[in-house]
């Protein structure tokens, strides 16, 4: 008989030996989310806070999801006394201070943060960033994990977007800014190293892929890596040197700098990002893909590379939704 | 020991077929002209999910199914898109060569469409 302790939120429960986690709670009417009870359906997904949830219990879910300890509470016979959340964990913020600002091209700054305390993130990851006032806006890291105290961003300046626009004209450096926990599950892990991995980023979707493509490099990523970095215009790509740099130094790594209108000078394919990746690369069976930057070419692509064979599993995505579209 | 009878879902293999069958599925229905469409702003995610769900419950597995739910869940794409029985037809018509892919024997594949057929009238809100 073996009866465990259950840690969930601010509640201690006990699951009884046969029962699952979600039983438990069921059980004890706490309120957990559920729909299949059979592992289908992850609306049961919850979070395991004290180390791995046994591993039958992350059957299915994505690895970066069973890297953060993920786990269906349908399918979680507890081994031992485990803490779980159910909801999201409440937002912590570490101060950071401006060391450096500079433009990208005409509407993206590069904004360089100093952290108070080492940030434990994975490149690709996004924080939220808060000004004094309380105003907050999620960005993509763009550097790699080597830099674990400086985070950089590329912050694209939107007509109206309250956040960026100070960015751009009134941050300077010397400024403090407070800095929320790395969040997304859109980056690189250094396993399955002989995968080829695709990476499709539109605007300042660059900043994300750019540290995936880094870290990636930096641990000697065996595939081949393909970058497609797409605007509509040349003037709304940057960092053509330095990736071109890259791609010259190390032999797996292809770029491809894609515009969507008006004539593409050598080296540019004429297209959208994503059209041109998929004609270059009609099979994507045993890919690993990265995608980041507006909503409806994250949502297209997803389908397109599906469709040429990547598994679900292996596609990661960061839709950028720019919160000055719509009423803020 | 008392000898039992293998459901149609463990005769098909079980959780192993509903993995290996979702992805040739949904790829074919996403692929399939005639109703794509219904599925232009899905997250595919959840609807990989959903897929999975669908074809437990198809190939007599354990599920949830509750006919107001699959009723619930079309409603909006009878009412707003005009879906049926010609688009349901197509869905049937991609599960059986999903299984034929699979090489599921004919008379299994039968019973699979007779366990989707049942839902016909829920899915189609009638």
């Amino acid at each position: 008989m073996s009866l465990y302790k259950l840690s969930v939120n601010d509640r201690d429960i006990i699951c009884e030996s046969g029962e699952t986690v979600l039983d438990a709670c069921l059980r004890e009417n706490i309120d957990i989310p559920y729909g299949c009870r059979q592992g289908a359906c992850q609306s049961c997904m919850v979070r395991s806070l004290q180390g791995p949830p046994p591993s039958a219990a992350q059957d299915g879910l994505k690895e970066v999801l069973r890297h953060q300890h993920y786990f269906l509470a349908c399918l979680c016979y507890p081994q031992q006394d485990m803490a779980i959340s159910i909801s999201p964990p409440a937002e912590f913020f570490t101060e950071a201070t401006v060391i450096e600002k500079s433009l990208l091209n005409a509407e993206t700054l590069q904004l360089t943060l100093q952290c108070q305390e080492t940030m434990d993130y994975y490149a690709g990851q996004f924080v939220n960033l808060k000004r004094a006032d309380g105003l907050t806006r999620s960005y993509s890291i763009a550097n790699n994990r080597l830099h674990a105290n400086k985070l950089s961003f590329h912050i694209r300046r939107l007509a109206g977007g309250r956040f960026s626009e100070w960015a751009h004209q009134e941050l300077n450096v010397g400024d403090k800014l407070e800095v929320s926990d790395p969040q997304g599950l859109c980056y690189y892990l250094p396993t399955s190293q002989e995968n080829n991995l695709l990476l499709i980023g539109t605007g300042s979707g660059l900043a994300p892929l750019a540290g995936i493509v880094s870290e990636a490099l930096h641990h000697g990523h065996k595939g081949a890596i393909h970058l497609f970095h797409g605007s509509r215009e040349m003037d709304g790509l940057y960092w053509l040197e330095e990736m071109q740099d890259l791609a010259s130094q190390y032999p797996n790594f292809h770029y491809t700098p894609c515009i969507s209108r008006g004539d593409a000078p050598e080296g540019v394919a004429r297209g959208r990002a994503n059209d041109v990746a998929m004609t270059l690369l009609p099979s994507l069976k045993g890919w690993r893909l990265y995608l980041c930057g507006h909503p409806d070419m994250v949502h297209q692509t997803k389908r397109q590379a599906f469709l040429h064979g990547a598994a679900l599993q292996d596609i990661h995505a960061d839709a950028f939704h720019v919160a000055s579209a719509t009423l803020d | 020991m008392s000898e039992t009878t293998a459901t149609l879902y463990e005769q098909l293999g079980g959780e192993a077929a509903v993995n290996a069958a979702v992805d040739i599925f949904y790829r074919k229905v996403l692929s399939d002209h005639r109703i794509n469409r219904f599925f232009d702003n899905t997250d595919m995610d959840k609807q990989a999910a959903k897929q999975k769900s669908f074809l437990t419950m198809a190939f007599g597995g354990p599920n949830n199914y509750s006919g107001a739910d699959m009723r619930q869940a079309h409603a909006h794409l009878v009412k707003k898109l005009g879906l049926d029985d010609s688009h349901f037809d197509a869905v049937v018509e991609d599960l059986a060569a999903t299984l034929q892919e699979l090489n599921v024997p004919q008379e299994l594949i039968n019973q699979v469409a007779a366990i989707a057929e049942s839902t016909r009238n829920d899915v189609l809100d009638r």
